[in-house]
């Protein structure tokens, strides 16, 4: 954690859009009757998407006002969490694992990728299209190294592998998230050592249409439809 | 009550409490930063580890509650060690994380000699630190014009930022960021918002937050400490004053749990400044229309030539906010001496009566009986700028009552920093209380006790009799007038009021009183005023009148006068106050007056001699004497001799004119209430931030 | 090797459909109806008597846990939350279950939601996992549609299931903090007492469980709790999910047995150490806040919490670090200090100022730019953060330090030595981060 600030340069004000406030007024249902501030992660969060991937002094404030709280209390959410991004990103933003199980197998060769196509971290290109950051372990040891692009994450890396998805972004082409290896997920490279058994999923496609409870699902569905 | 055993001795303890509290009980210091009586318990200094004989790891006593502790097997009470190598290490340890990050610059700090790092360091600490690498630096925030940080110092006990939220009500100060990097700040350095913010100050364990006005003035081990009352409202706080040659440098608050706690209002802490400025160190006398020094010999002798032979009706006398009993005794003396039946000290013309009996205008309930009230209706007042420490007293109500106790408020709609429920404007809305219509009037008669606080906003207007006879009426109605509790409780604003009135210091038999006098004197019937301290009225009214003033500062009054007899402030001189609650307390001088000014009674007791007049006191004891003879009540000082409800039974059945205005609080600005606040450049600062320009802010944190 | 069909979670690697078509294909959702018809206590007693111990790491009887709800309300309802705030470094477990088979949590919450008398669940999701967010609450939605939860559904108890997230800190997976968390404010970990099953969401009786806890709990309703016992070893009973990273072949998740043997599990399933079972250097066996194990303990070494445990270090998550021999092991624990000073909430003074510390010094010793007696003030520096703070995040920063240098204090001091020999120019300074 260093020292977070936010950024000198901030819009006017900041407003949800008529979307994303009939989002936010459904969130806050999801919580007892006076304890509306248990939204305020997520609504900073959506507010921060609103913003293209970084909160803004107005956003703090009028989440603030939203959820009846002191400024300085969602002030202390916004610093406290570190995925809000208190100055602006590229349009594409790279969070790349920088922990011991990526760092062992090559995160330090990924930084020097993301150094010399994008520059240092928190640098965005003058394109705008690229940012990136070191953060702490994103929860996908068994496919390191890997990095989080906006809301993806690309796996089983090297240098070659981001470079090319940095490029391929940058150039407005989709790339497949998930494993860059060609692997099933989290299963072994060379293919699953368990779950093998066909025996485990013999019951497939007829129970599940026998079901009942699907079949009411489906009919209350189809009621609706109808 | 648990029983515990403490470094080998057994002892037994109230239930409820904590185990850093019962080791206290047991005479066994335990070391604190973060753990504060009177806010909410962090636990997270670690400093107060102690070790429990069974639990795995050192525990923290402060928030370990002592019901929370299993005895032994074999039934031994829980044994708790504080002395031992394990909990030496702990603390070492603890200190030695504690200074990693800390600068270490005690040589150039405000805080050195009375710094609870310091004292801790060399009390519990190791003799050298083994942090070999860089020390963090934090940058400086901006938190108003009191209070100095040196951020680098923090040592992130949250004290701060749990009294401001809880204590102060007031959410703006936090830790934003997490970790090594978390720092303390108010949202984008805006000034703090609270009455109550200098209290942080004291509450540092650390050089961190340091007070800005006092920065670099003195090291505390060359300062005089006086005990002391304050007098900048009707609360009269425990305050300690510091000083040093001549001059005040500061004052901090006492432990007094049944007035202030241990806080105190910026303007109490501050007001410092206002004491040199200003000041009327010798005689005056307007000699063609200007004010010429003068001796003290041509002052009296200028008031002796316009009182002689002049007829003793055609003379008042008025006494100030701040005045003290010794010269408000003293002054009612001389005026009766002279004949006149014309004095008054409710220079806002509220209408208390001490004729009526001294429950009808005291608070009743006394200020800790807040603690115990539960449903609060407030008339005409605003606390918050009447008397933060009561307002934070109701705050400290709210919260204990977790929300739960009704308060309702009849008068301005401020912010008042706890939530209350709105019921009205003005007398219409309390006449409801009083008939039992409102529904409000429910949730107070369901309270066991209920507290109605009347303010001078309902009372300091021409039909300020009437509003007092209905909220005794009201207060009858809700049932707060019973055996064994008294909830009728006047606020007062002025810090002389309650004592002037418990004095008689009103109209006598035909006398007039402010209203009267300002009118009697733009007439001319009547051709001299005595005022004493007071300025807080329409000098401007006293027409062709030869005008008496005696005080310490150039305001109002001594602008207006025609001699200007220089008095002592409250930090000057020896003398009692009585608070709102009817609680006679002592005031100590902590310096000598300026120049040729003199204690208040002294320059009465002087001047009626000149007048022929001589008052039968040659001594500040012989004086209280005969006070005390006259009014025993005084004598019990720090003690409020209740005054019962009959007198209020007696009032409720009154019936008084009513007027539909509006209440309104009577002080314009918190921090420009009277002279010596209004001579205070710290006063000037806070009074302007607070109207809205912000001195010091720096716009955006970047 | 623990057989197919004693598996719980059987679309791991995602080969077949999350939803509910594909969960109820595979037994979820299967007499959710009359396992409730069972009663709380019962339900309660057969996770208790299966042995199931917590899977986030703490491994606290999760049944025992239950069993600490209040029975009857005093006016506040009991709440579940689901630990879902998956971050501790190896750790990649839960993100499969909730993305791959998210019934099993959801019907999991129902059960575990009934056993102690809640109507509310929340799942508190770590922020980074926005995709698998976004499959977990498809799956409720499904589950709400087919009235299997929510208000008058089928199963015959009213149970809503809330998802929530966090946005970017380790601590929120302490499970007070994640209640901090959860209410709004700064994920900083509560003094205990009270305990969250006393005083915890909103003030009210609390449970917090993992993800995995609380999956494979329909399964061991269905199955018995004699089939998830006779799993395992005794007190380490049932499967558990690995997640072995680092240095072997083919890094991957894993279901295996409770005290299946390491080498077992990276023999068998991983491709084994990269450059062979002899290139081992070292083993995290539970997540980086577990001490580490040089090679010579991990031949014959079972992985279960006792077994490690008497090994002076823990099972942890599960989550099992592999280095081999071209592993500088002082950086790799550097690292993971970094982590912690990083995560540390700020709170506790020794945590705060201590996390840092140990980073600092473990940097130079990376290095060799320490001292010799440095490694000794380590080791007390690290002695006096553990235990000392309000949560275990203080012992986390602290276990792998002691772990390094219990079992590599020479590497520390053959650096130290080689820097003494032929000193590196001092680079430029620069700031700390």
């Amino acid at each position: 954690m260093s020292v977070r600030r936010l950024t000198t340069d901030q819009p006017e004000g900041f407003a949800f859009s008529p979307e994303n406030l009939t989002w936010a007024e459904a969130t806050l249902k999801k919580y007892p009757e006076g304890k509306q501030a248990s939204g305020v992660i997520p609504l900073l969060w959506r507010a921060q998407e609103q913003m293209g991937g970084w909160l803004p002094e107005p956003a703090i404030r009028y989440v603030a006002d939203m959820l009846d709280m002191a400024y300085i209390r969602v002030y202390e959410v916004a610093t406290f969490y570190t995925m809000f991004n208190l100055a602006p990103v590229g349009k594409y933003f790279v969070q790349l694992c920088g922990t011991t199980p990526c760092m062992l197998r090559g995160s330090d060769e990924l930084k020097k990728t993301c150094r010399e196509i994008i520059g240092e971290p928190g640098h965005v290109t003058e394109d705008g299209m690229l940012s990136w950051i070191e953060v702490e372990c994103l929860g996908a040891c068994c496919n390191a190294p890997m990095v989080q692009i906006n809301k993806d994450y690309y796996e089983d890396l090297d240098g070659e592998k981001l470079a090319f998805i940095l490029t391929e972004l940058r150039e407005g082409r989709e790339v497949v998230p998930g494993p860059q290896n060609g692997r099933q997920f989290s299963a072994p490279l060379s293919g699953p050592s368990s779950l093998t058994d066909s025996e485990l999923y013999a019951a497939s496609i007829e129970s599940s249409a026998m079901d009942p409870a699907l079949m009411n699902a489906k009919a209350e569905k189809d009621g609706e439809e109808g | 009550m648990p029983k515990l055993i403490i470094n080998g001795a057994e002892i037994e303890v109230p239930d409820g409490i904590t185990l850093i509290q019962a080791c206290e009980m047991a005479g066994v210091e335990i070391p604190r930063f973060c753990y504060h009586e009177r806010l909410s318990i962090a636990g997270n200094c670690r400093m107060c580890l102690v070790q429990v004989e069974g639990m795995p790891k050192p525990v923290a006593s402060c928030a370990m509650g002592v019901n929370d502790l299993r005895p032994g097997r074999d039934g031994t009470p829980p044994t708790i060690y504080t002395d031992n190598e394990a909990v030496k290490k702990d603390r070492e340890g603890v200190l030695e994380f504690l200074l990693v990050n800390h600068p270490l610059d005690c040589p150039i700090c405000d805080q050195g000699g009375e710094c609870d790092l310091q004292d801790q360091t060399m009390a519990y600490g190791f003799d050298a630190g083994r942090y070999a690498d860089n020390k963090r630096a934090v940058e400086e925030k901006y938190l108003g014009p009191l209070i100095q940080t040196y951020m680098t110092r923090c040592i992130h006990c949250t004290r701060c930022v749990r009294f401001m939220t809880e204590v102060a009500g007031v959410e703006e100060l936090g830790a934003i960021g997490r970790g090594e990097d978390m720092e303390i700040t108010t949202y984008l350095e805006k000034g703090m918002m609270s009455e109550l913010s200098g209290n942080v100050v004291d509450l540092c364990p650390v050089g961190a937050l340091t007070s800005k006005p006092y920065a670099f003035v003195s090291r505390p081990w060359e300062l005089s400490k006086v005990e002391s009352t304050d007098v900048m409202d009707a609360v009269g706080s425990a305050i300690r004053v510091d000083s040093r040659d001549r001059e005040v440098l500061r004052i901090l608050p006492r432990i007094n749990d049944a007035v202030n706690e241990e806080w105190i209002s910026d303007k109490t802490r501050h007001v410092w400044d206002g004491l040199r400025t200003q000041r009327l160190d010798q005689p005056y006398l307007r000699k063609r229309g200007k004010l010429q020094p003068a001796s003290w010999d041509e002052a009296f002798a200028a008031i002796a030539k316009k009182l002689d032979g002049l007829d003793g009706k055609r003379f008042a006398a008025i006494a100030g906010d701040l005045a003290a009993l010794e010269e408000v005794y003293a002054l009612k003396e001389l005026t009766e001496a002279l004949g006149s039946p014309h004095m008054d000290c409710r220079q806002d013309g509220a209408k208390l009566d001490p004729s009526l009996g001294r429950a009808s205008y005291l608070f009743n309930s006394a200020i800790a009986g807040i603690d115990e009230a539960d449903a609060i209706l407030l008339v005409g007042t605003n606390p918050r700028i009447e008397a933060p420490i009561i307002n934070a007293r109701i705050r400290k109500r709210y919260k204990s009552g977790e929300g739960l106790v009704p308060i309702g408020v009849i008068g301005e709609e401020a912010d008042l920093t706890y939530p209350y429920e709105y019921l009205g404007a003005g007398p219409e809305t309390l006449g409801q209380i009083a008939d039992g219509s409102h529904d409000f009037s429910k949730a107070l008669k369901n309270a066991k006790k209920p507290l109605i606080v009347i303010g001078q906003g309902a009372l300091a207007r021409t039909e300020g009799a009437g509003v007092l006879a209905l909220a005794a009426k009201a207060a009858e109605k809700i049932g707060a007038l019973t055996d064994d509790w008294n909830g009728f409780s006047v606020l007062h604003t002025a810090a002389a009021r309650t004592g002037a009135l418990d004095l008689g210091f009103v109209p006598g038999k035909g006398g007039k009183d402010v209203g009267g006098i300002l009118n009697a004197a733009e007439k001319g019937d009547i051709e001299v005023v005595y005022l004493l301290g007071a300025d807080e009225l329409e000098v401007d009214r006293l027409g062709e009148a030869f005008v008496i003033y005696q005080g310490s500062h150039g305001d109002r009054g001594a602008h207006r006068a025609d001699v200007i007899l220089p008095g002592a402030a409250y930090t000057e001189k020896d003398a009692l106050y009585v608070n709102t609650e009817g609680r006679p307390q002592e005031g100590m001088r902590a310096i000598f007056p300026p120049g040729y000014a003199r204690e208040d009674w002294t320059i009465i007791r002087a001047l009626s001699g000149v007048l022929g007049k001589t008052l039968p006191f040659d001594s500040q004891s012989q004086l209280r004497a005969a006070m005390f003879a006259a009014h025993p009540h005084l004598a019990m000082l720090g003690q409020v001799s209740p005054a019962g409800t009959d007198a209020l039974h007696s009032l409720a059945k009154t019936e008084g004119k009513l007027n539909k205005a509006r209440f309104q609080s009577p002080i314009a600005d918190f921090y420009l209430t009277n002279p010596i606040a209004r001579a205070s450049a710290i006063m000037a600062n806070l009074s302007a931030l607070h109207a809205g320009a912000d001195p010091g802010a720096t716009g955006t944190d970047g | 090797m623990l057989a197919d069909k004693d598996r719980i979670f059987k679309n791991l690697y995602g080969l077949h459909d999350w939803g509910l078509k594909g969960a109820m294909s595979r037994g979820s959702w299967d007499g959710t109806k009359e396992i409730l018809a069972r009663g709380h206590e019962e339900v309660i007693e057969e996770v208790k008597s299966s042995g199931l111990r917590g899977r986030g790491g703490a491994g606290f009887p999760t049944g025992l846990k239950w069993s600490f709800m209040p029975k009857e309300s005093d006016g506040r309802p009991n709440y579940l939350v689901i630990n879902a705030d998956e971050s501790e470094p190896g750790t990649c477990k839960d993100r499969e279950i909730m993305r791959h088979d998210p019934h099993l949590l959801i019907e999991g919450a129902m059960i575990a939601s009934f056993a102690m008398r809640a109507h509310t669940a929340y799942i508190y999701i770590r922020g980074e996992f926005i995709r698998e967010r976004e499959r977990l609450q498809a799956a409720i939605d499904q589950a709400y549609e087919a009235k299997l939860i929510g208000k008058g559904n089928k199963n015959g108890w009213d149970f809503d299931l809330y998802l929530a997230h966090g946005a970017g800190a380790y601590i929120c997976g302490e499970e007070t903090a994640l209640l901090e968390s959860l209410e709004g404010k700064k994920g900083m970990p509560r003094l205990k007492p009270p305990f969250p099953a006393n005083v915890g969401l909103y003030g009210a009786p609390t449970t917090v469980n993992n993800v995995e806890s609380i999956a494979v709990v329909p399964d061991i309703m269905r199955r018995g709790a004699t089939w998830f016992a006779a799993l395992g070893k005794p007190n380490n009973t049932g499967t558990k999910l690995f997640c072995i990273s680092g240095h072997v072949n083919e890094p991957c998740n894993v279901e295996e047995e409770m005290g299946v043997p390491l080498r077992e599990l990276i023999d068998k399933h991983c491709g084994g150490v990269r450059g062979g079972w002899d290139n081992l250097l070292a083993v995290i066996p539970g997540g980086s806040s577990v001490p580490c194990l040089p090679a010579d303990q991990c031949n014959d070494l079972d992985m279960d919490f006792d077994t490690l445990k008497e090994l002076q270090t823990g099972l942890g998550t599960a989550a099992v670090i592999v280095m081999d021999k071209s592993t500088d092991i002082v950086r790799a624990i550097a690292r993971i200090s970094y982590f912690y000073k990083h995560e540390s909430c700020g709170q506790c003074t020794p945590c705060r100022e201590g996390t840092g510390w140990m980073w600092r010094v473990l940097e130079r010793m990376a290095e060799g730019k320490a001292e010799k007696r440095e490694i000794d003030m380590l080791f007390d520096v690290s002695r006096q953060v553990e235990g000392h703070t309000i949560c275990a995040l203080g012992d986390a920063a602290a276990w792998p330090v002691q772990g390094l240098i219990r079992h590599f204090r020479h590497v520390i001091e053959e650096r130290i030595d080689q820097y003494a020999a032929k000193p590196i120019p001092a680079s430029v300074p620069v700031a700390a981060e």
